[in-house]
C-alpha cells in the first residue's frame, strides 16, 4: 500500500517518528517529505517531514507568522514549494481532488453567482452534465441538513451562512480531502460556535481527510484529532498531539479532564516556542 | 422630516428657477441675454414637440450612442486583453495615459484629414476619446480582481481561460460601467463641440451656436437644456442598466 511504502521510506532516511508522526495504525494519507520555502526576508520550512492521517481532522496551530497558512497553502497547491514533496496516497495533487475553504468567505464566494451556483460551481468545472450537477448537490444539502435558502445570492446571506456556502462548494466535489484557511476568524462569537458545530457535523458525516488552519486554541483542541504544534520560524514540529474524545464533542466536552489538560498541554508547548523567538 | 428626504432635490431646481426670476424682474441682467425662465421653457416645449430642436436632439443622441458603441466595441475586448497580463499593461499605459490627457478637440484637424468633413469624423473622434477612458477603466477592473476570488477558481481545478472568462470578466464589469458612464459623458462633450464648428447642418452644438449667431436667446437656452437633459438621461440610462447587470456592485 502507498502509505506503508511512504511509512518506510521515512523510516528509511530516519526522519523523527515523533515529526513524522509515524503511528502504524492511521495509514498516512499525506505524506510530505524535505517540504523547503523560502521568502524573500527568511526561512519558512527547511526540510520539514509531516504525515496527515486518512480520515483525521488535524488542526494546525502556532505563533503569529509561523507559516501555519503556508503550509495548507503549499500542500493544497496555491503557493509553489522551493523542494520537497507532497504526495497524496503516493500520487500528486493533479490526481486527487480536494477541497479548500478560504478565511476571507466575502471574496472567496462569486456574488454574481447564486449561493446554489456558487456551489455547483466546481461541478460545472469538471464538466458534469446539469442533471448530475443538481443530483449531487442535492444529495450533499439534505445529507448536511443545511437550512439555507440557496436561492439568494451570498451578499443576501449570513457571514456564517456565506461560509457555509463556501465550505459546501469545497465538499461538493466529494474531496480526498478538505483544507481550511481560519474558516470561522471572520465570524462573530456566536457564529463561531455554531459554524465549529456544523463542521464537526459535516466531518463527522463525511469521513473526510481535514486539515483546518486555527489561530484559536479552544477550536484547534475542541475539533482535531490531531493537534499539530508549529515553532516559530524556520517551522518545525514542536509537537504533535492526540485527541481521541468521541465525538459529537459538545459545550459539555469543554470542561472534560482530557480536553483541559491537553488544552493546557498546547498552551505550554506554544509559550515555549513563542518565547523561544 | 424622513418622509419628505426623496422631494428634496426639487429644492435646488426650484432655488434656480427663483433666482433666475428674480434677476429678469430686476433687470440684473440684460433682458437680450437673458430671457425669462417662461420663454425658455416655451422655447424648449415647442422645439422639442415637433420644432427643429427635437430632430437635432435625436441626431446628437445618434451620433454620441453611435459613438459610444464603437469605442466600446474596440476598447472593451482591448481592456481585457490588456489587463489581463501585466507585462502588457506596463508596456503600452503610457501611450494610453499620454492619449487619454490629450485634449480630443486637438485631434479634429487630423480626423478631417482622415474621415473628411461629415458624421464619419464627428464619431471617430468622440469614439476615439471615449474608447481610451473604457480601455483605461476595463483594464483597471481586470487587473484589480480580488486575488482570493481568482485563487478560488484556481484552487477549484479552472483553467486560466476559465479563470478570465468566469472570474477576471465579472470582476471588472462594475469598473467596466464606470467606464461607459464616463466615456458617454466625453463622447457627447466632442460630438457637441464638433457640431459647432466642423460644419455640421444639424445636432445640439449647432442649434445652440446657430441661435446664439442669431441672437434667439431663448432658443439658445433651451437648445442648452436640451444637451443638458440628454447628458443627464445617458448616465441615468447607464446607472439603470448597470444596476440590473451588475447587482452585486457595492455589496
Amino acid at each position: 500500500m502507498a502509505g506503508e511504502s511512504s511509512l518506510a521510506r521515512t523510516q528509511e532516511r530516519g526522519a523523527p517518528t515523533a515529526a513524522a508522526g509515524g503511528d502504524p495504525a492511521a495509514s498516512a494519507h499525506v505524506t510530505i517529505r524535505g517540504l523547503t520555502k523560502r521568502f524573500t526576508d527568511a526561512v519558512v520550512y527547511d526540510r520539514f517531514d509531516l504525515d496527515i492521517p486518512r480520515g483525521k481532522l488535524v488542526s494546525v496551530f502556532g505563533p503569529n507568522g509561523c507559516g501555519k497558512s503556508t503550509l495548507i497553502n503549499m500542500i493544497a497547491g496555491l503557493i509553489p514549494t522551493d523542494a520537497g514533496e507532497i504526495l497524496f496516497d503516493g500520487k500528486p495533487l493533479r490526481d486527487i481532488k480536494f477541497g479548500y475553504v478560504f478565511q476571507n468567505y466575502r471574496e472567496a464566494l462569486f456574488p454574481w453567482l447564486r449561493a446554489i451556483d456558487n456551489i455547483q460551481y466546481p461541478l460545472k468545472l469538471m464538466k458534469l452534465p446539469k442533471a448530475e450537477r443538481r443530483a449531487r448537490t442535492e444529495r450533499m444539502v439534505a445529507s448536511l441538513g443545511v437550512k439555507i435558502d440557496l436561492n439568494r445570492y451570498p451578499y443576501e446571506l449570513s457571514g456564517g451562512q456565506q461560509q457555509l456556502v463556501s465550505i459546501m462548494r469545497a465538499l461538493v466535489v466529494e474531496p480526498q480531502i478538505l483544507f481550511l484557511d481560519e474558516p470561522f476568524s471572520a465570524l462573530d462569537y456566536e457564529m463561531t460556535l455554531f459554524m465549529r458545530d456544523q463542521l464537526q457535523r459535516i466531518f463527522v458525516e463525511t469521513g473526510t481527510t481535514t486539515v483546518l488552519v486555527s489561530h484559536d486554541l479552544e477550536e484547534a483542541v475542541y475539533l482535531a484529532d490531531r493537534i499539530l504544534l508549529l515553532s516559530r520560524r524556520p517551522a518545525c514540529i514542536a509537537d504533535y498531539v492526540h485527541y481521541d474524545a468521541a465525538r459529537p464533542r459538545t459545550d459539555a466536552t469543554l470542561s472534560q479532564h482530557d480536553f483541559v489538560s491537553i488544552k493546557a498541554h498546547c498552551l505550554d508547548v506554544f509559550q515555549r516556542e513563542v518565547r523561544k523567538g | 422630516m424622513r418622509r419628505f428626504d426623496p422631494y428634496l432635490p426639487i429644492i435646488g431646481v426650484v432655488g434656480l428657477i427663483v433666482v433666475w426670476y428674480l434677476a429678469v424682474w430686476y433687470q440684473v441682467v440684460d433682458p437680450v441675454l437673458l430671457p425669462s425662465p417662461v420663454d425658455t421653457f416655451r422655447a424648449l416645449w415647442n422645439g422639442m414637440t415637433g420644432g427643429r430642436l427635437g430632430f437635432d436632439f435625436m441626431r446628437t443622441l445618434e451620433r454620441t450612442i453611435l459613438a459610444t458603441l464603437i469605442a466600446a466595441a474596440i476598447a472593451i475586448p482591448l481592456g481585457i486583453l490588456l489587463g489581463a497580463s501585466e507585462k502588457v499593461y506596463r508596456s503600452v499605459e503610457f501611450v494610453v495615459d499620454f492619449f487619454r490627457s490629450t485634449p480630443a478637440s486637438a485631434m479634429f484637424p487630423l480626423f478631417l484629414v482622415l474621415f473628411g468633413v461629415g458624421d464619419k469624423t464627428k464619431i471617430s473622434v468622440a469614439a476615439f476619446g471615449a474608447a481610451l477612458v473604457i480601455l483605461f477603466n476595463v483594464a483597471y477592473g481586470v487587473m484589480h480582481a480580488r486575488k482570493t476570488r481568482l485563487l478560488a477558481a484556481k484552487v477549484m481545478g479552472a483553467s486560466r481561460i476559465r479563470v478570465l472568462t468566469d472570474v477576471m470578466l465579472l470582476e471588472s464589469l462594475p469598473q467596466t460601467f464606470v467606464g461607459l458612464r464616463n466615456g458617454v459623458s466625453l463622447a457627447l462633450v466632442i460630438v457637441v463641440v464638433a457640431e459647432m464648428f466642423i460644419g455640421s447642418t444639424d445636432g445640439l452644438g449647432q442649434r445652440v451656436f446657430e441661435a446664439q449667431q442669431l441672437f434667439a436667446m431663448p432658443d439658445m437656452y433651451a437648445a442648452i437644456f436640451a444637451a443638458g437633459g440628454l447628458g443627464y438621461g445617458l448616465n441615468l440610462l447607464f446607472l439603470l442598466v448597470e444596476r440590473q447587470f451588475v447587482h452585486w456592485s457595492g455589496k
